[in-house]
């Protein structure tokens, strides 16, 4: 098991449990599409949101610290994530959590986009045009677009470290 | 004599942006004037009026419009000089508003007079616009920054005797804190800055909206703000300086009608106020700031603060019927009319949103003042802040929301 970026091996096995849960409950984007094209205006696609974001799993208390911070936000967010190599291949973890429940809703979609998936996939992903897809960048406002970017460029330099190290250890 | 809740009404009235509804009916709450107050119809009448009928770059034409607009801007001063008691307009700059009016004060005076190991008193209320260029400009001098401690209620605490001493030069304070709503004592930090040789500094840009300061009497030297806090335009800010004061000070910004002579190798500054006065004014909008002080001259001070009195204190009781409420700052009557809050389990970034949901329209975060949520302890906060238009309806909306909010996030099961 590899640890990406700054969660210790230790809480990542403490809250390993957790964590494949988490996976299983999670939407996938095919899901949020879908409940998106059904709710019909904006109103409603925030309440979705926010009940994703009250049903997102909770970091424990000793994950939500200083270094596992984003800035960026106007709520607090932490962020923590690691490298799952126990499978055939390498995929990031990524775990988050904030004290607003809209910004948890925005979590959620972002892990449906980066949790589980390769660090290749990571970095091929495009999150300003699933954004756009959900219509979520025409109704967020500056602040928040700068806080998801901020969670954006973090998971991109995280996979794009893991993809070196991995080409390192190949060698 | 008409009743208090007639002459709201008749107040409310004379500002259109309540009479269109939300989309799905819904009565506009706002409770956002600290960061900017809603404009009366005379103020949207000038600047429409100046643009309609006799626009023209001011101090510099001599035809017709161009001396009409010199005309309204020195009324327009006039108008300020008198709502803060200056002896003299010239005493008295336009700029681009509050924040503008302390960096011009921070570098253009403090700059010039601080030596290493001279201390700058501020207090930990501060809104960034007073704080920060005070911080730039200890980093270029060498001179310290000091600030007032606060008691448990955020109000200012002057019991350390070392607070004022014989390196203070300037005391920095705001006339009303924009989160807890504190009144410093204005005429007491004067007198104490006085004492020991300091200069007094007054950001007005929450305070003034309330009620008129009078600069001579309370012995204020530098007094900033802003004109859409006033019910007036946005863009334009005053800048007050004591006559000596102002002769001492550097200008910011150089070109136009800040300047004297131009010479190849260098330049000379026209006099105060014009020597802060660079560029093109914001015209249109500096005139049209007196019909929003003569508003709040015609509402008149003392009806204004009951009006705004009675709004606190209503939201205080009903707030406090609400479960895990914490109001931050001085009891209303010891405070303008600002509510800050949290509410224990909800950010307060979901509060301002379901809010909005309602129609009621608060501000939520640090308000530019990082160091005092350092001192609350807490990363944020929602304020509710009344202006003249509230009444005791949009009081009972917020109280209402906020129990939608709590219902919405399920806190209560
Ligand atoms: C106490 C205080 N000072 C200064 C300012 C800055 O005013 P402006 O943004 O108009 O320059 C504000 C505005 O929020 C304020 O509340």
């Amino acid at each position: 098991m590899n640890t990406v970026g700054l969660c210790t091996r230790a809480a990542f096995d403490q809250t390993q449990g957790a964590c494949t849960l988490a996976a299983t409950e999670l939407m996938t984007l095919d899901e949020l599409y879908e409940e998106f094209d059904f709710l019909p205006d904006w109103e409603d696609r925030c309440d979705f949101l926010i009940d994703l974001g009250m049903e997102l799993p909770k970091l424990s208390s000793d994950e939500k610290i200083e270094p596992n911070r984003v800035h960026g936000c106007q709520s607090m967010v932490w962020l923590v994530t690691e490298l799952d190599d126990s499978g055939d291949e390498p995929v990031l973890r990524v775990r988050a959590n904030s004290d607003a429940m809209i910004v948890n809703g925005l979590i959620a979609v972002l892990l449906a986009i980066y949790d589980g998936k390769t660090p290749r996939e990571v970095l091929d992903a495009d999150a300003a045009e699933i954004f756009k897809r959900l219509e979520l960048d025409r109704h967020l406002s500056s602040q928040r677009k700068n806080g998801l970017s901020g969670m954006v460029t973090r998971l991109r330099q995280l996979a794009a470290a893991a993809i070196v190290d991995l080409d390192q250890q190949a060698n | 004599m008409k009743h208090l809740s007639e002459t709201v009404l008749d107040v409310r009235n004379q500002f259109p942006i309540f009479d269109h509804p939300l989309p799905k009916g819904q009565p506009v709450t706002f409770l956002d004037t600290a960061a900017s107050a809603q404009k009366p119809q005379t103020v949207i009448d000038r600047e429409r009026e100046v643009c309609e009928r006799y626009y023209a770059n001011a101090y510099r034409g001599v035809y017709r419009f161009g001396a009409m607009v010199d005309e309204e801007l020195e009324a327009s001063r006039e108008a300020v000089r008198k709502l803060l008691g200056a002896e003299s307009r010239d005493e008295l700059a336009f700029t681009a508003g509050a924040t503008m009016s302390l960096n011009v004060i921070a570098n253009g005076w403090g700059r010039r007079h601080l030596q290493p190991g001279d201390e700058i008193l501020l207090s930990v209320l501060e809104h960034h616009a007073n704080f920060v260029p005070w911080q730039q400009v200890v980093a270029a001098t060498g001179a310290k920054l000091r600030f007032i401690p606060l008691t448990p209620a955020g109000e200012l605490d002057l019991s350390d005797p070392e607070l004022f001493n014989n390196r203070t030069r300037i005391v920095a304070v705001t006339g009303m804190s924009n989160v807890l709503g504190t009144l410093p004592p204005l005429a007491e930090l004067s007198q104490r800055a006085h004492a020991v040789g300091a200069i007094l500094v007054v950001d007005a840009a929450q305070s003034l909206p309330h009620g008129p300061i009078d600069v001579v009497a309370t012995g204020i030297d530098f007094l900033a703000c802003s004109g859409h806090k006033l019910y007036g335009p946005t863009g334009v800010g005053i800048l007050y300086g004591r006559k000596e004061l102002l002769a001492e000070t550097d200008p910011l910004i150089f070109g136009g009608h800040m300047i004297d002579q131009v010479h190849q190798d260098h330049s000379t500054w026209a006099d105060p106020p014009a020597r802060f006065e660079a560029g093109t004014l914001p015209i249109v909008q500096a005139i049209a700031l007196r019909p929003a002080l003569e508003f709040m001259e015609s509402v008149g001070y003392e009806a204004m603060h009951a009006h705004e009195l009675e709004l606190t204190q209503a939201a205080h009781a009903q707030l406090a019927e609400i479960p895990g409420i914490q109001i931050y700052g001085p009891p209303p009557e010891r405070k303008g009319s600002i509510v800050s809050f949290t509410m224990e389990g909800a950010a307060a970034e979901d509060i301002a949103h379901l809010l909005d949901r309602k129609g009621v329209f608060v501000r939520h975060g640090h308000h530019c003042t990082m160091p005092l949520h350092t001192w609350l302890g807490v990363p944020a906060t929602v304020r509710a802040s009344f202006g003249v238009y509230n009444n005791l309806d949009d009081v009972q909306r917020l109280a209402d929301a906020l129990r939608y909010v709590r219902q919405r996030l399920k806190l209560d099961t």
